[in-house]
């Protein structure tokens, strides 16, 4: 008999659902507490957790960040549209994986290293991932489950994560603006009013002047923009 | 060469027509290289305990790889194959006993980065006293890197294995190497019939978009040599980070389950499934745990056979089920330390009817009486022992 992966906090050092018989979803089908239903019923029971529990909150990873093709663009816009319809709810991105020594700003970005700070510091209570490379998202997904009870959702382009509450596989723009249908619906149902507004800004983030932008504001890669004393580039690839 | 054709991953593993070969277990093990589009063969050339990776530098001077380097030592080739599957290739390698063992710190950290390589592993002895005879007490050394590790009985399996393993290890959901092990000598030296795919059909090749870390192209900054930054702040964070770290690499080893099944036919075989004893074996042993059922039949004796194909992820749920009838469960090895023996006892709650043994290393052969004389004694047949002068 399968675990149920339920919010924790699990404890000091959680067991992976993979470990106690939890399997990834066959396509067309999603994780709800590490059983596999169906993709609707999954996606109603995220929708109320978004919709119901404190501080919901998305945090999209590098894949829907970075625009790196056509569809990663379309991803991330279809996330903002979904964003817009879940009430007071907030983007904290995780851009990158490196851990940030010696400090992150859990207000600024989730670190994959640290993800229950940034859940802890925020009084999240519902958070969706989205975008966040399989690997990472486990490990984070895995450490909220063990210290937080943050009700945890995986929007996963690949196979899913056993590790979270709901996990939707094989999400896409499509699949993600099909979800926020359901949360808008489901949302109709609880009878809570919300007019569709974009999250507000990350008050954290430093705002981004491109005019003053400096080779020192690359930190430990500038050595990477300028060439060494004496060396001359002629060329380059 | 002829001109090979790329075919869908399921096509070429479960309904390619196949040819019937009569090869060695190292030239299975090229041929299976030859059709999986491999990128990169890296070998550094121990004392050949097999002529694998020469068999594949002649297929790559045939134009089915497109590099082939030799590393200055195990270790640097281990290295190696890290730098260019992070770089997006798809790579493989082969080595055995003490080559291993030297890459072996290299092979470990494979999982924890998320690797998708496939290594054959030709098994020999571990010095001292120096010797290059095959015996398989590496596979011990494999067991707890977090490696997928297959254990090949002969040279279908060989060639089987090694194919499928590459499709295996780029699952998103599995994105670690795999190991296919088998006897060197017994199987590497000897031939057997192998029904192969057809040799102008390939994988397609590897997507390295399609995994669960970020690929490194290696040299567009951000350049990271390593892609996390070490986890050794000496806080409780860092600790757990490596330690959910760990887990994800074990689960991930677990997810590689359901492909064994889908790809292999799953982790294990049973002969006679209603049997009172069985002999568990992996490998060659298994060869010979199966002539021993066969020696058995014809007495008239009731004996099975499980043969163990994946020794990671370990079939524990298979293996209680398969023997959960069973009086007496019957381990031969070719090792010392009995590594088999000490999973199937842990696997099975009651222990005390594992007979640890026959086992035989340092090269000597595995002879079918040695597994009968244990048969007779778990069903109490007394047989004498004669002297030919």
């Amino acid at each position: 008999m399968p675990m149920e992966v339920l919010p924790g906090p699990a404890g000091y050092i959680p067991t992976p659902a993979a470990f106690e018989g939890v399997e990834l979803p066959p396509p067309g089908k999603a994780l709800l507490y590490g059983k596999i239903v169906d993709e609707g019923t999954a996606m109603r029971e995220a929708a109320k957790a978004m919709l119901t529990r404190r501080n919901p909150t998305i945090f999209p990873g590098p894949l829907v960040l970075w625009g790196w093709n056509a569809g990663a663009m379309e991803k991330a816009k279809a996330v903002l549209e979904l964003a817009m319809e879940i009430p007071n709810c907030r983007i904290i991105p995780m851009p990158d994986y490196r851990p940030k020594y010696p400090k992150i700003d859990p207000e600024a970005e989730i670190n994959p290293n640290h993800p229950n700070l940034t859940i802890l510091h925020n009084k999240i209570e519902a958070c969706i991932f989205v975008g966040v490379h399989c690997h990472y998202a486990n490990l984070s997904l895995r450490m909220i489950r063990a210290g937080t009870n943050c009700f945890t959702i995986a929007l996963c382009a690949e196979m899913g994560h056993e590790d979270a509450m709901v996990s939707l596989r094989d999400q896409h723009a499509e699949e993600i603006r099909r979800f926020k249908d359901v949360l808008v619906q489901v949302r109709e149902e609880l009878g809570i009013k919300w007019e569709p507004k974009l999250p507000p800004e990350n008050p954290s983030l430093p705002k981004e002047e491109y005019q003053t932008l400096s080779v020192l504001d690359y930190g430990e890669y500038s050595y990477l923009l300028i060439p060494r004393r004496g060396e001359q580039v002629t060329e380059s690839e | 060469m002829p001109e090979q054709r790329v075919v869908d991953a399921d096509y070429l593993l479960l309904e390619a027509p196949r040819e019937r070969k009569f090869i060695t277990g190292a030239q299975a093990m090229a041929e299976a290289v030859k059709r999986a589009n491999v990128d990169i063969a890296i070998a550094y050339p121990i004392t050949p305990q097999s002529e694998v990776m020469h068999l594949v530098g002649d297929i790559w001077a045939q134009g089915y790889l497109k590099d082939y380097y030799r590393a200055e030592e195990e270790y640097g080739a281990m290295s190696a194959i890290a730098g260019a599957v992070r770089g997006g290739a798809r790579a493989f390698s082969a080595t055995s006993g003490p080559g291993l063992l030297r890459g072996l710190e290299a092979i470990a950290s494979w999982p924890g980065h998320r690797i998708p390589a496939v290594l054959g592993v030709l098994t020999r002895v571990v010095n001292a006293p120096l010797s290059i005879q095959p015996d398989n007490v590496e596979i011990a050394y494999l067991l707890h890197s977090g490696v997928v590790v297959l254990h090949a009985e002969n040279q279908q399996d060989v060639f089987d294995f090694t194919l499928a393993s590459f499709v295996i290890s780029e699952k998103v959901d599995v994105y670690i190497p795999i190991a296919v092990c088998t006897e060197g000598f017994f199987v590497t030296h000897a031939k057997g019939y192998v029904n192969m795919t057809p040799e102008d059909m390939k994988l397609p090749p590897r997507d390295p978009y399609k995994a669960p870390v970020p690929p490194t192209d290696c040299e567009i900054p951000p350049a990271r040599i390593q892609r996390d930054a070490p986890v050794q702040k000496s806080n409780f964070m860092s600790y757990l980070i490596h330690a959910v770290w760990q887990q994800e690499v074990w689960s991930s080893n677990i997810r590689a389950m359901k492909y064994i099944y889908k790809y292999l036919g799953g982790p294990i075989e049973v002969v006679n499934p209603e049997a009172e004893v069985f002999v568990v074996a992996s490998g060659c042993a298994a060869a010979q745990g199966r002539e021993a059922v066969r020696y058995a039949q014809l007495e008239g004796l009731n004996v099975g056979l499980v043969k163990v194909k994946s020794i990671r992820p370990f079939p524990e749920k298979e293996i209680r089920q398969a023997l959960s009838r069973a009086k007496a469960v019957i381990v031969p090895e070719h090792n010392i330390v009995g590594w088999l023996a000490k999973e199937v006892k842990a696997a099975i709650p009651n222990s005390d009817i594992v007979v640890g043994g026959p086992r035989v290393y340092g090269g000597m052969t595995l002879p079918v009486e040695l597994i009968m004389e244990k048969i007779y004694n778990a069903l109490g047949i007394k047989k004498e022992k004669k002297v030919v002068v």
